[in-house]
């Protein structure tokens, strides 16, 4: 349907050559921003409408007082189902600390949180196959497990700001809630404009790029170098995805692009977690609660897990 | 006198929520004391880790997003 529409638009309406570059990027970027889009609206609707969405403040008191490998596991699967925006994350950061919960969980979460979520999930089904959506949920979710393991193994208590230690968080408020099928409604609309308009910039800049490197890549140049038998390319892939920010979502176009034209899976899937998870302007937030020396080490574990993930899925490819 | 609290570390949904409340109470010809929190303590205190938030004579009434138009008016009014 997406396909037959933007067939139309790009060779009919404007009356491009499919076999030209601009063409091809055309054609892609109107079926990806109309498929894409759609998608999006559906998913979070009926997420709104289910109300399956969770706070972080629920997460916080599911999380508080379990033994840590329960509360590792809570904090990697609840990251995946809780939208928070990166201007949450230092209230966030404290809410966990005051109740007690160990770093290495808080970081767990803050590595799942970006980096998967169920939006996401169904746009990858929608885009890229439940194979290699199924790889990518189920990479994240061990990353985040380990990241966090390896976070908490250098005592990053040592690195919180102390006023942190200090704050006491009060009972959070039983908010009412309108649990009427027309509330749902209603509440599933809100959590569509918000999340939509939260993110609607990342996914088009990320159409946009895919749409570039779809029409005016040529593959000749992509299987040469991007095929996966050099060896750097998947930690090139991280290096370039850590100052690029975009949200999970923004970021699936340009691998549907990448796969594409060839390049390998296990440099895509590096770039596309680089992106998402790591983040100069989230790290520059946390600062706020924890020293640099922290976030170095929260980046430098990432960025080596990304390219350990990478390298191994090229070898198996 | 109605009290709002816009609880939020400065980030933009926090600006465009206190204007919402403010737009509101100005539509609705109702005079409102607002207040926006941007200390940290504070606004855990409330028990709200994901902002904005928003708190009416001291009681969280809204977390998380920019509250909807229909829900600010009800506050305002109600």
């Amino acid at each position: 349907m997406f396909e037959s529409l933007a067939d139309l638009v790009a060779f009919r309406l404007l009356g491009l050559d499919p076999a030209s570059p601009l063409g091809a990027a055309v054609q892609f970027f109107v079926q990806d921003v109309t498929k894409i889009f759609a998608l999006l609206v559906l998913v979070i609707y009926v997420m709104g409408l289910l109300r399956a969405l969770l706070s972080p403040e629920r997460v916080r008191l599911f999380v508080r007082g379990r033994p840590h490998w329960q509360a590792r596991g809570m904090a990697v699967a609840l990251g995946a189902v809780t939208p928070f925006c990166s201007c949450s994350s230092v209230p966030l950061f404290i809410g966990f600390v005051e109740a007690g919960i160990p770093l290495g969980v808080t970081f767990s979460f803050l590595i799942a949180s970006p980096m998967i979520n169920e939006v996401a999930a169904v746009i990858l089904v929608g885009v890229l196959g439940l194979k290699l959506a199924a790889l990518y949920v189920a990479v994240g979710l061990v990353v985040a497990w380990f990241g966090g393991i390896a976070m908490q193994a250098s005592r990053p208590e040592r690195w919180v700001e102390d006023y942190v230690w200090k704050i006491r968080m009060g009972e959070a408020a039983a908010i009412e809630r309108d649990t009427s099928l027309w509330g749902r409604h209603r509440y599933a609309l809100a959590e569509v404009s918000a999340i939509v308009g939260r993110i609607w910039r990342w996914v088009l800049i990320g159409i946009a790029v895919g749409a570039l490197f779809h029409g005016f890549v040529p593959t000749g140049w992509v299987t040469a170098h991007l095929g996966g038998h050099a060896w750097y390319t998947v930690p090139a892939a991280v290096l370039v995805g850590i100052p690029l920010y975009s949200n999970a979502t923004g970021i699936i176009p340009v691998a549907e692009a990448m796969l594409g034209k060839g390049v390998a899976v296990g440099t895509t899937l590096a770039l596309m977690m680089s992106v998402a998870a790591l983040s100069l302007p989230e790290m520059l937030i946390l600062r706020k609660v924890i020293r640099w020396q922290a976030l170095a080490l929260f980046a430098g574990v990432l960025a080596i897990a990304f390219t350990l993930v990478g390298w191994a899925f090229n070898l198996m490819a | 006198m109605k009290k709002f609290k816009v609880l939020g570390s400065g980030c933009r949904n926090c600006e465009i929520t206190a204007n919402v409340i403010a737009q509101a109470a100005k539509e609705a010809g109702v005079a409102i004391e607002l207040e926006k929190v941007t200390d940290m303590a504070t606004i855990l205190g409330y028990g709200v880790m994901s902002t904005p938030g928003v708190v009416l004579d001291e009681k969280v009434v809204h977390s998380g997003s920019i509250p909807p138009p229909d829900r600010v008016r009800a506050w305002v009014r109600g």
